[in-house]
């Protein structure tokens, strides 16, 4: 079967997908993106997190026939996902990326995709970056859906309470850091994107 | 494997009708962990993701209409006040990311006695709207789940949607698990007051083969609530009635031994849930306003 969706906002088309495989595999296997990590295949561990339509989702769980038509964001479009928001919603959001941006700033946002692989040379998003200022990076695999996690709960709860903090990242597994740093890292993103928005 | 794709919801009734053995999928939280795992090859995926009137509830007199596919998050951010007991079981299931995608369709499809949103619908008091090309009925809830991950549906029935009452009263929630998220239930039981009918209705998850309500426990409550006149007065429930709620609560399981647990810490879990949920709810009866304590 064929699926044609938006990826990071590039329109992609997969074919000869099998009816009963996952997004996850068509990302990794068959886009060349394999930042969203496979790990568990059950939804326990969040290693595969994705926004499908601007809502954290697993994607081992989504059959890749119910993507048509929709739109995915991976770890490695997550910087220029997050500078649309910035340069289109300061200070704010908007759930998809699809939202009434100026033809420039949608042009922008379509025709710089990331290198796709290993994201060399790209810009950091400001989660990434302050995972990397928190030292919140062990063997590093749980640490894309993490990202992803972490940046949509700064996208609708820009001063997250430790609580909020904790709930929002509850669906992802780390097995080294213990979270502590990660913890750090949210909140550090998160206090810089308050001064940001002051200044 | 063949994925059928209906783009509104008489096509999918067309395509259930034709295709009887069709698996549908909605949030996918079960169904593709089952195909990832190689537990289930279905001939057919049956993908009810494109049909937007499933994600829409309608709030109306007596009860909320909430189709299949409204997804835990939205349960839990817009409907705490109609239904307050399922809004606590929704924020019980699994982790964020599962919540935004998996609704009550699909606990009731898969019909789990683990399924988190059951003893809160049992406790509510709901009716499943099942729809095929034939037409619709109303399944009462207490006559839905018929076995060990067995429902009522037809093979050619869909769930469309979910009836459950509106609370008139404190509803609760409490569910063991070995952490707060991420957790298959050990054992779960929800407690509703209708001061209405002057009537307390329960469910228990995952300490029998299906999800059930415990009758004795409640008849026994309500003929002692009557008798003694709480209802009027507002005062505090003796804790000999808890005991003797709690204690046939506990004797309405029909629990196994498994890796969660074992069925003598399900009995006596669940004893110790009916007496908690009781007193939270009678507390905020009272207009105590311990509104939230237990909330997972």
């Amino acid at each position: 079967m064929r699926v044609n969706f938006t990826v990071n906002g590039r329109p992609q088309e997969a074919d000869d997908v099998w009816e009963g495989e996952s997004l996850l595999y068509v990302l990794r296997e068959r886009m060349g993106l394999p930042g969203s990590k496979n790990a568990c295949e059950q939804g326990e561990c969040g290693s595969c997190t994705v926004r499908l339509d601007g809502v954290p989702v697993c994607s081992c769980l989504v059959a890749a026939g119910q993507v048509e038509g929709r739109e995915v964001v991976t770890v490695e479009g997550l910087a220029d996902y997050a500078k649309h928001r910035e340069d289109a919603h300061p200070g704010g959001g908007c759930a998809s990326g699809a939202c009434g941006t100026t033809l420039d700033a949608a042009k922008r946002w379509q025709s710089k995709p990331t290198d796709g692989q290993a994201g060399e040379a790209a810009e950091l998003s400001p989660i990434q970056q302050a995972f990397i200022d928190a030292g919140a990076v062990q063997c590093g695999f749980c640490t894309p859906g993490l990202l992803v996690a972490a940046d949509e709960l700064l996208e609708n709860t820009p001063s997250p309470s430790d609580q909020d903090i904790r709930e929002a990242l509850s669906g992802n597994l780390c097995r080294c850091t213990g979270y502590e740093k990660i913890l750090d890292a949210v909140r550090l993103a998160a206090a810089r994107q308050e001064e940001a928005v002051q200044s | 494997m063949d994925f059928l794709r209906p783009a509104s919801w008489e096509e999918a009734l067309a395509a259930k009708a034709e295709h009887p053995t069709a698996v549908p999928i909605a949030g996918g939280t079960d169904v593709m962990v089952e195909i990832n795992f190689d537990h289930r090859r279905p001939e057919y995926l049956l993908d009810l993701n494109r049909i937007d009137e499933l994600t829409e509830w309608e709030v109306g007199q007596e009860s909320v209409r909430l189709g299949a596919s409204v997804p835990y998050s939205a349960i839990m951010e817009n409907l705490r006040t109609e239904l307050p007991g399922l809004a606590l079981a929704s924020h019980t299931v699994a982790s964020p990311q599962i919540r935004n995608r998996g609704g009550v369709g699909g606990n009731l499809g898969t019909a789990s006695p683990a399924g988190d949103a059951h003893p809160a619908l049992l406790a509510a008091g709901a009716e499943v709207e099942a729809e095929s090309v034939r037409g619709t009925r109303l399944i009462p809830i207490d006559a839905f789940y018929t076995g060990v991950k067995r429902n009522a549906l037809e093979p050619d029935e869909l769930i469309r949607a979910v009836h459950i009452k509106k609370a008139d009263g404190p509803q609760q929630y409490s569910k063991v698990g070995t952490r707060n998220a991420m957790v298959i239930a050990v054992c779960a039981f929800g407690l509703a007051l209708h001061p209405e009918t002057r009537t307390v209705r329960t469910g228990i998850g995952s300490a029998a083969p299906t999800p059930v309500r415990a009758k004795e426990a409640e008849a026994f409550l309500n003929a002692a609530l009557d008798e003694g006149g709480f209802w009027e007065s507002g005062k505090i429930i003796t804790p000999a009635i808890a005991k003797q709620f709690a204690a046939l609560a506990s004797g309405a399981c029909n629990p196994i031994d498994d890796v969660r647990g074992t069925a003598k810490y399900r009995r006596h879990a669940v004893g110790i849930m009916a007496r908690r949920t009781l007193g939270w709810t009678w507390e905020q009866y009272r207009g105590a306003g311990r509104t939230l304590e237990g909330a997972a």
